[in-house]
């Protein structure tokens, strides 16, 4: 291993420029005429608009114009939804227009009904408290679990109960069958709460038009923007793809938020072609609270059959998913295909079925956020485990080795097949750095403190590396999965990597540049990589879903693949020897057995000088591109382990030590896979101990609306984690990787909680909700003396 | 944030003067509630009359059996004051313990307590030590300052110049943070002063800061944890919302009470 090839722990390339102030976000971008947008937003949750009045907006001093629902009618679409489900009795789901701008009815506080334009921001803002709104104040449905109960108030004509599809996987009568014979069933009530992803750069955008050749480029803050331009060109907007430039430059920070299309920026495209002046829209915090695609919320009764040596029978599951008042673009899949297919966890369950009723409510969409689906799916088998393990007096690391799948590939009764993994591998580790033969001790000198010690388990799997397209196709996906990658060699000898992947901190500009530094053998600073942008990269799906590696950087295995073969072509011709006697080894090809080569750059300099070159049989050049489509997800796999004490008077629970042992394949920089359990783990925990999105019931105003009430994660909450890893490649990529962005955020919140429960099992506890508050631990102390 | 008239007064007159001619004037002091307010546009004042030009606001003396604290005296500067630290040390560690760094660095005791946030610090502070607060008219003893959510007992044109705390035999404050905003969900001080023991509770009060009489009579005959921890405050006026049940703060009222006079005894 080189010291900046795969495996080695290389700086990031991109933080010069991010700890010197030196990014460039979407903020950032000023452009030639540049004009400000402002939304005006939504007061209440559900309302009809009888009349809007921006005569005085439009007045104001600065203002350039003011658009409402009525000017974009019939010449602007809603917002598409990029996965079809289809409902258990066969039917579509329900699918009601996602207005850009409101037309005639607000369903969410935040909703966009005006956009105000102006020379600044702040004559924008002025402007838009000059606009009345005669709303028609209508009740609203908040909690998902009222939404189809009858007499409640429909979010839209065409889902009269709210309801958007009853969906289900799995085989119903083989798993009522195998509860029907079960020794034990465990059951669990929950809830996953709802959060906020609060990336640290609010949605922004700045749009704008070219009258000279009719064309639009929107910078945007964005994970996807191929997928960005695609949705808005064809379905919005009805231009012409080519004619629209998306650039996602650099970009604090997604965590599945900024996958989608949103209003505002189809909003803005639109209307800077009526100006033919740039517009700029910058989120503010509030803003984001408000309008961000928010995460989870499901409501869940679970049960797991048991026989009487504690192996798992079967799994039945029912799930009611918030959607939100529309259809964000993946919304649709989350609660569905990425939750239900991965309740089979790490165990060989035979008979799983699950149901999940989606609906609509008066609330922010919900969509993908970090781990989407997976979390919740993991939050219910792992909590199950845990507590059956409790009800049946088996140990925890015990039932779940009873149980751990280890004959691979395994197909689990959700679709899903597993190509690798070494579970007990991943558990022993676990116990061994956890240092689990110490725990009694330190529950003693907690114990001598006054205090309650508890310890949890949580071992998860995901499916990565979405997605094989043909699969995703057959499961109502509207949109392909594959990569894009493009080489460039210069004639020098350096390179530049176009990616269709995008970085938004995971560190794409090094972690990539390895990659092709190792295969190459030039150094790394010879490589730089180019991604987020539509009119400079090849078209790409995009980074989510934890793909960039396995499935971008096999792209880009791909395409290095051509250069190689090329340039033994190449080589042969200048060594005066056959293409199969070429080697190519350490930056330089060579005639195999024979210390004859020429280096890298030689050959590099021939495709582009091409003096003494095989015209007659090769193009000269050297750029490649290729496309990777998987065929199959990658299973990355790991167990945490969680210790917490609790304070019993006032029920505050403080981590103690939290480790994570996880089998992400191989790795290319450990240093920042180690940067992406971390940033996962806070996110996991914070979903289990602070984070929680909370509406008034009745009103369905955001209470959280602020970091005043909306709690953070923050250094101090967290322990100083163990991180470990083990390896089973993954078989079925050319780098062998399973990826790692999301797996802290998933394995975390049920080995948080599963502690908190033992810690007072003592009391008779079998629940805490999440977030597990100091009130809330309090609350279930309090209610167990009672 | 709205459009406003900012004044830079170089006097406590002439600030006076520019607050009680201006019906929608503000004082500014650190701005660290003040200033988020109005990029917030919840608050939109005509007028704001810096006090940062105004001489003699800022400092730290003793003064007898009083530390006197300058209005305009940062919580930072109050945290690392060594005269504070030997003398009411329960008072610098509160300070110290004010929002975070940023805010210490900015934020002032005499905007502190002339805001009244029932969540703030200093309010505990001071009604727990029984201080004066001084303006530039009167002085207020604590006991009469607080005089409800967000009120105090300033008038027109009255502006906080210093406050003076007495000296304890012996103190200390507890906070019980929110988990989101850090602000005192519950905050005990407590105090052993010449005039006999105090016990200030903020956080939690529907109407802001307030004593606990049953827990100060408590510790006049045992000043211990074991006196205030069975004493339980009623539920009904403390607050309820997203983050606490008044019940829970009713709890941790007795169990802060406890652990804050433990401390002060040096537990």
């Amino acid at each position: 291993m080189s010291a900046t090839g795969i495996g080695a722990r290389v700086e990031r390339k991109e933080d010069r420029r991010f700890l010197t102030g030196a990014g460039q976000y979407t903020d950032d971008v000023l452009l030639p005429g540049q004009t400000y947008a402002y939304f005006l937003r939504s007061p209440h949750a559900h309302a009809k608009i009888k009349t809007i009045n921006s005569a005085a907006a439009k007045a104001a001093p600065g203002v350039l114009a003011v658009f409402t629902g009525e000017d974009i009618a019939g010449k602007v679409n809603g917002l598409p939804c990029g996965w079809l489900i289809t409902d258990v009795n066969g039917q579509p789901m329900k699918e009601p227009p996602h207005p850009v701008l409101a037309q005639g009815k607000v369903r969410h506080v935040g909703d966009q009904v005006a956009l105000v334009v102006a020379e600044t921001y702040f004559q924008a803002r002025d402007a838009a408290e000059l606009i009345e709104v005669d709303y028609e104040v209508l009740p609203a449905v908040v909690k998902a679990s009222d939404a189809d109960k009858p007499g409640q108030p429909a979010v839209h004509d065409i889902a009269p109960d709210n309801v958007s599809y009853v969906w289900a996987l799995g085989d119903k009568a083989g798993t009522d069958a195998a509860f029907a014979k079960a020794a034990h069933v465990t059951r669990l009530d929950f809830h996953n709460n709802r959060l906020i992803p609060n990336a640290i750069e609010p949605r922004a955008a700045n749009a704008s038009y070219n009258r000279a050749d009719e064309s639009y480029t929107l910078y945007v803050a964005n994970q996807n923007p191929h997928v960005e331009r695609l949705l808005m060109t064809a379905f919005v907007l009805g231009l012409p793809e080519h004619k629209v430039r998306v650039i996602a430059p650099d970009v604090g920070g997604g965590f599945g938020s900024k996958i989608f299309l949103y209003a505002e920026d189809a909003a803005l495209t639109w209307a800077s072609r009526q100006l033919c002046r740039p517009i700029k829209w910058t989120a503010d915090r509030t803003e984001a609270f408000l309008t961000d695609a928010h995460g989870r919320d499901h409501t869940t009764t679970a049960e797991l059959a048991l026989d009487q040596d504690g192996h798992f029978l079967a799994m039945r599951v029912k799930t009611r998913a918030n959607l939100g008042a529309y259809l964000s673009t993946f919304a649709s899949s989350v609660p569905t295909i990425l939750y239900a297919t991965l309740l089979a966890g790490q165990y060989k369950t035979p008979f799983i079925h699950c149901e999940v009723t989606s609906v609509f409510t008066n609330t922010a969409p919900v969509d993908a956020y970090r781990g989407a689906g997976r979390p919740e799916a993991t939050y219910v088998v792992e909590r199950l485990v845990s507590t059956a393990a409790r009800e049946l007096g088996i140990d925890q690391a015990e039932i779940r080795r009873r149980n751990f799948v280890t004959q691979f590939p395994y197909q689990t009764p959700v679709a899903l097949m597993y190509d690798t993994g070494d579970y007990n591998a991943i558990m022993n580790k676990a116990l061994q750095m956890a240092d689990v033969a110490g725990y009694a001790q330190r529950k003693t000198a907690t114990q001598a403190k006054g205090l309650l010690r508890g310890i949890g388990y949580s071992s998860y799997i995901e499916a990565c590396g979405l997605a094989p397209s043909n699969i995703a196709g057959a499961l109502g996906a509207r949109a392909g999965l594959f990569e894009a990658g493009e080489i460039r060699v210069h004639p020098t000898g350096s390179v530049t990597v176009f990616t269709g992947s995008h970085s938004h901190g995971q560190g794409h500009e090094t972690s990539f540049a390895q990659v092709v530094s190792d295969r190459l053998g030039i150094p790394i600073e010879n490589v730089d990589v180019v991604h987020g942008d539509t009119g400079r990269v090849p078209f790409g799906m995009g980074t989510y879903g934890s793909r960039s590696l396995s499935v971008g950087g096999s792209a880009i295995i791909k395409a290095l693949d051509k250069i190689i073969a090329k340039g033994k072509k190449i080589a042969a011709h200048l060594l005066e020897a056959s293409d199969a006697d070429i080697v190519f080894k350490n930056g330089a090809f060579s005639i195999e057995g024979t210390d004859k080569n020429v280096p890298f750059g030689g050959v590099a300099f021939a495709a582009y000088v091409p003096h003494n070159y095989p015209l007659d049989k090769l193009e000269p050049g050297l750029n490649e591109n290729a496309f990777y489509d998987p065929t199959n997800f990658t299973f990355p796999a790991g167990t945490y382990i969680c210790e917490i004490e609790i304070d019993p008077q006032t029920g505050q629970t403080r981590i103690d030590r939290f480790t994570a042992v996880d089998d992400f394949g191989n790795i290319v920089n450990p240093m920042l896979v180690e940067g992406q359990v971390h940033g996962g783990l806070a996110q996991g925990i914070g979903q289990a101990l602070l984070e929680e999105c909370r509406y008034d019931p009745e009103s369905g105003q955001l209470l959280s609306a602020s970091y005043s009430d909306y709690a953070m994660p923050r250094a101090d909450d967290l322990p100083s984690f163990q991180i470990g890893t083990t390896c089973t490649p993954c078989t079925h990529n050319p780098l062998g990787v399973k990826g790692c962005g999301e797996a802290g955020a998933i394995g975390s919140p049920p080995a948080v909680i599963n502690a908190i429960v033992d810690a007072l099992a003592a009391y008779g506890v079998r629940d805490v909700p999440m977030p597990a508050t100091p009130q809330r631990v309090w609350q279930a102390i309090q209610n167990a003396k009672a | 944030m709205l459009n406003f008239n900012y004044h830079r007064p170089q006097s406590l007159a002439e600030a006076a003067s520019l607050l009680g001619a201006k019906a929608e004037g503000k004082a500014l002091a650190g701005g660290q509630t003040l200033v988020a307010a109005l990029k917030l546009r919840l608050a939109g004042p005509t007028d704001l009359v810096d006090l940062a030009g105004v001489g003699g606001l800022k400092g730290i003396s003793r003064e007898g059996n009083n530390i006197k604290i300058g209005a305009m005296t940062t919580h930072a500067e109050v945290a690392a004051s060594s005269e504070v630290k030997s003398a009411i040390p329960a008072l610098a560690a509160l300070a110290g313990e004010i929002g975070d760094r940023q805010v210490r660095n900015r934020g002032t005791l005499g905007g502190s307590i002339a805001n009244n946030d029932p969540a703030a610090d200093y309010p505990g502070a001071v009604l727990g030590l029984g201080a004066t607060v001084h303006t530039n008219k009167r002085s207020i003893a604590a006991d009469d300052f607080f005089t409800g959510l967000f009120g105090t007992a300033l008038g027109a044109g009255e502006i906080i110049t210093a406050v003076s705390f007495p000296v304890p035999k012996r103190a200390a404050y507890v906070k019980f943070k929110n988990q989101a905003s850090r602000f005192a969900l519950v905050g005990i001080f407590v105090a052993e002063t010449a005039a006999g023991p105090r016990v200030a509770v903020t956080g939690a009060g529907q109407s802001g800061v307030f004593r606990v009489a049953a827990m100060e009579t408590a510790l006049a005959k045992d000043f211990s944890p074991a006196a205030v921890t069975g004493v339980k405050v009623a539920a009904q006026n403390l607050n309820s919302d997203l983050h606490a049940t008044a019940d829970y703060r009713a709890a941790l009222i007795s169990v802060l009470a406890g652990r804050a006079v433990n401390q002060a005894r040096g537990g």
